[in-house]
């Protein structure tokens, strides 16, 4: 069961705390966070479902390549970070 | 008067009061947080705070015991487009919530709200949802509207007629003005006289390529309407369909912020700055320009305002005037907050270490 963590940042607008989920993609993996955390969504993704542009997410330690479908592919024990970027502050 | 100031800064609201004859920060929230646009509803006293985080996003909160808790609502969204993924990013998503208004006193929790990328929102149930105007983003020649500053077009300015909630005009950055007479059903350009010198000779009076950088309507005789536009002020006697320029302004036609007076449509204060090119108050001076005849003369106000090494800009919706029209507010990218309480005549300092200040509203 993949992990997925978000920034401390991000607990200053919302509960976010990491937790274990289902899903072979880090796509499939939010959504089941965003299933039962639907206010987070819009913190992660735009309008259009894609990452907002100055957030970064790591599947353990490799950013991943597909920003607007998140289509990357994850494993049952990968660790997937929700990072907000040095830019954008 | 309205004793009371709300502010949206770069890093916080401020709620300001005046006690006796001293104003003093009373409340704060969203402390580190940038603010984009602020409104206190006169209809039921809510207050709205549009956030625009860095990393997370356009955010919109709501607070309904007059500032003490803020609830986070649904801000406005672009409809999510089937196919996104051929458009790739192509696709729109709000950046920036950039007005917020009411209807009508008959309209309770009706808002609008402008944002960027030249959306206009509609909510009809206090902020808990909001819906596209979907008959002004598909309007014929949308694409060519075009950002001013920013990378893509805003509505900076909603002007709702006070005699007919159905009469909404909509200035927009870089696309004029838009005009529905039918509560938003349909919309037609009304930047007609407005000049760009920005642009080829041609295309200089096209009214869609015009850049008003603030709208607002004189809310006693609704038909008089003024513009700081990119580069010059215009006024319009006709409810916004047809501007004249207004030429007698100084120390420059230069600004983004320009306010009218509640009861009398020929007084209006403007912001001056050298140009576009150098934005910066004219001799390091910081002044402000009122007109009481319609635009045929201007004073230039400076008393309690910086005269030397001033380099504070005031941004569009930094202008404040309150219901008497005695009352200004005045809040700077340098975090300057001044207040006069003779229609300009002297300004005094309010605050000198505020966050740059994007928004500044009586409540």
């Amino acid at each position: 069961m993949p992990r997925v963590a978000f920034t401390p940042n991000l607990e200053r607008h919302l509960a976010c705390p990491p937790r274990g989920v289902t899903g072979a993609t880090v796509r499939a993996a939010l959504d089941a966070v965003f299933a039962e955390n639907p206010r987070l969504r819009s913190y992660i993704l735009d309008d259009q479902d894609r990452l907002r542009q100055h957030v970064y997410i790591f599947v353990n330690n490799d950013r991943i390549a597909d920003r607007e479908r998140l289509s990357d592919p994850v494993q049952a024990q990968d660790e997937i970070y929700v990072m907000q970027a040095l830019t954008g502050g | 008067m309205n004793d009371r100031l709300l502010l949206g800064t770069r890093k916080g609201l401020f709620d300001l009061r005046r006690k006796g004859s001293a104003w003093s920060i009373a409340n704060k929230a969203f402390i580190g947080e940038p603010l984009s646009m602020l409104l206190r509803d006169p209809r039921d006293g809510a207050i709205y705070a549009a956030l625009a985080l860095g990393h997370f996003g356009v955010k919109l909160h709501r607070s309904d015991d007059d500032g003490a808790s803020w609830r986070e609502l649904a801000a406005p969204a672009m409809p999510k487009l089937e196919d996104e993924a051929a458009d790739g990013k192509k696709a729109p998503s709000v950046s920036l919530i950039w007005s917020l208004e009411t209807g009508s006193a008959d309209q309770p929790g009706l808002l609008w709200a402008g944002t960027i990328p030249g959306g206009l929102f509609r909510s009809d149930d206090r902020g808990e949802s909001w819906t596209l105007n979907e008959p002004l983003w598909n309007v014929p020649g949308r694409d060519s509207w075009f950002g001013g500053g920013y990378d893509q077009p805003g509505i900076h300015s909603i002007c709702v007629d006070p005699r007919d909630a159905k009469r909404i005009l909509a200035g927009v950055s870089c696309a004029g003005s838009w005009l529905s007479e039918d509560g938003g059903a349909s919309w037609r350009q009304s930047a007609h006289g407005m000049i760009a010198e920005f642009m080829p000779p041609d295309e200089r009076g096209n009214p869609n390529v015009q850049d008003p950088h603030r709208i607002v309507q004189s809310p006693s005789s609704p038909d008089v309407l003024w513009t700081q536009h990119h580069n010059g002020v215009f006024r319009s006697e006709n409810g916004g369909t047809q501007w004249q320029e207004i030429t007698s302004i100084t120390p420059a036609k230069f600004g983004f912020a320009v306010a009218v007076h509640p009861t009398d449509a020929d007084t209006a204060w403007f912001v001056p700055g050298v140009k576009d090119e150098c934005r910066v108050p004219v001799d390091g001076a910081l002044v402000v320009a009122r007109t009481r005849d319609g635009g045929k003369s201007f004073e230039v106000l400076r008393e309690g305002l910086p005269q030397r090494d001033a380099y504070d800009l005031i941004y569009r919706h930094g202008l404040a005037v309150d219901e008497t029209g005695d009352r200004l507010a005045m809040g700077s990218t340098t975090g300057h907050l001044w207040i006069s309480e003779n229609g300009g005549d002297r300004w005094t300092l309010t605050a000198a270490n505020l966050p740059p200040i994007a928004c500044v509203r009586f409540a």
